[in-house]
């Protein structure tokens, strides 16, 4: 799967760009952008992740469709864990009134 | 038939070289895929407690040392950068270069580990260890703005706790896999033929990176604006 070698020119750029991103994160969270915050936040969080997987993981170049099947199979199992429970969570108080 | 001659490292049982390797590769990416939903049960606790108890949350946050943080996030990826590169190194063929990088990683990962003791022993010492000892006063003398009920504290400290130890657990079993792969790396076993312990051992690694990456700003970052 994994015959691509990772050029050591953009194993550096990634490293740069998570560095970056990690000193803008810890940055933007001292400024007041009210909900926004943690959107942003979240969202920093995210593009590091995926710099991660598709780059240091190898995601982008595996021919390998099962390894995808199974990131996003399992990306999707954790969104269901997580909104089903919320769905829950979240609506117990109109029950309350 | 024709009889393939292959290096002692292809098992009998599959084919190809290729084959093997991505069927190591599937079985890894699986266990990751357990791990998030180990991991995701944590995190989902954490989502519903931080709406339920935004306040302590904040405040809990707050108490935390940013700089050393941010600090251990800075860490984490300069040991995902000499990960990527150490298996960069066993594709093709270098093993000094490999071993060294292979070193750099666990240099990396101790000094992560010592740095959240480090946190760690600050939260002792403020008493914010959830238990008979815990004391919220600190927090509410600090935060006047904002009302805290020490019991909900409580619980933002019972998840840092709970969420960094498991992460932790993680990066320390990760230090006796790289070992072991730093002893097997300087011995020459991996090179372009095989290489597959080291990629697998650098997704591993990569995941813990990844899962620091998400706990960092859930943490850290939950209300750190100047109050007003």
């Amino acid at each position: 799967m994994s015959e691509h070698v990772l050029s050591s020119k953009l194993s550096y750029g990634i490293w740069i760009a998570l560095m970056v991103l990690t000193v803008v994160t810890a940055g933007v969270a001292t400024i007041d952008l009210g909900p926004f915050n943690t959107i942003v936040a979240l969202l920093i969080a995210t593009c590091k992740a995926l710099l991660v997987v598709l780059f240091f993981m190898h995601v982008k170049y595996t021919s390998e469709k099962l390894t995808k099947m199974v990131i996003i199979s399992s990306i999707a199992w954790l969104l269901i864990l997580l909104f089903l429970s919320l769905a829950d969570y979240t609506t117990r108080s109109l029950h309350a009134s | 038939m024709t009889i393939e001659h292959h290096g002692p490292e292809l098992r009998h049982h599959f084919s190809t070289a290729e084959q093997q390797r991505d069927a190591s590769s599937l079985g890894m990416w699986l266990f990751l895929a357990t791990e998030i939903m180990f991991f995701g049960g944590m995190f989902c606790a954490y989502l519903i407690y931080r709406l339920n108890y935004f306040n302590e949350f904040a405040a809990g946050s707050r108490s935390l040392n940013l700089k050393l943080g941010t600090i251990n996030t800075i860490v984490l990826i300069c040991s995902s950068l000499t990960v990527a590169l150490g298996v960069r190194a066993a594709q093709m063929g270098k093993r000094k270069l490999l071993v060294v990088l292979l070193i750099l990683t666990l240099i990396f990962g101790l000094a992560f580990l010592g740095i959240k003791g480090i946190e760690w022993n600050e939260k002792f010492k403020e008493h914010h260890v959830p238990g008979a000892s815990f004391d919220a006063s600190d927090l509410i003398r600090d935060y006047p703005q904002i009302h805290i009920d020490p019991s909900h504290e409580q619980i933002y400290f019972s998840l840092y706790f709970a969420m960094t130890g498991l992460h932790a657990l993680h990066m320390i079993i990760g230090v006796g896999i790289f070992t072991y792969l730093l002893y097997y790396s300087w011995k020459g076993l991996y090179g372009p033929n095989y290489y597959t312990p080291i990629e697998l051992g650098g997704l591993y690694w990569h995941f813990v990176d990844i899962v620091w990456i998400y706990l960092f700003p859930l943490l850290y970052l939950i209300d750190r604006k100047p109050l007003g």
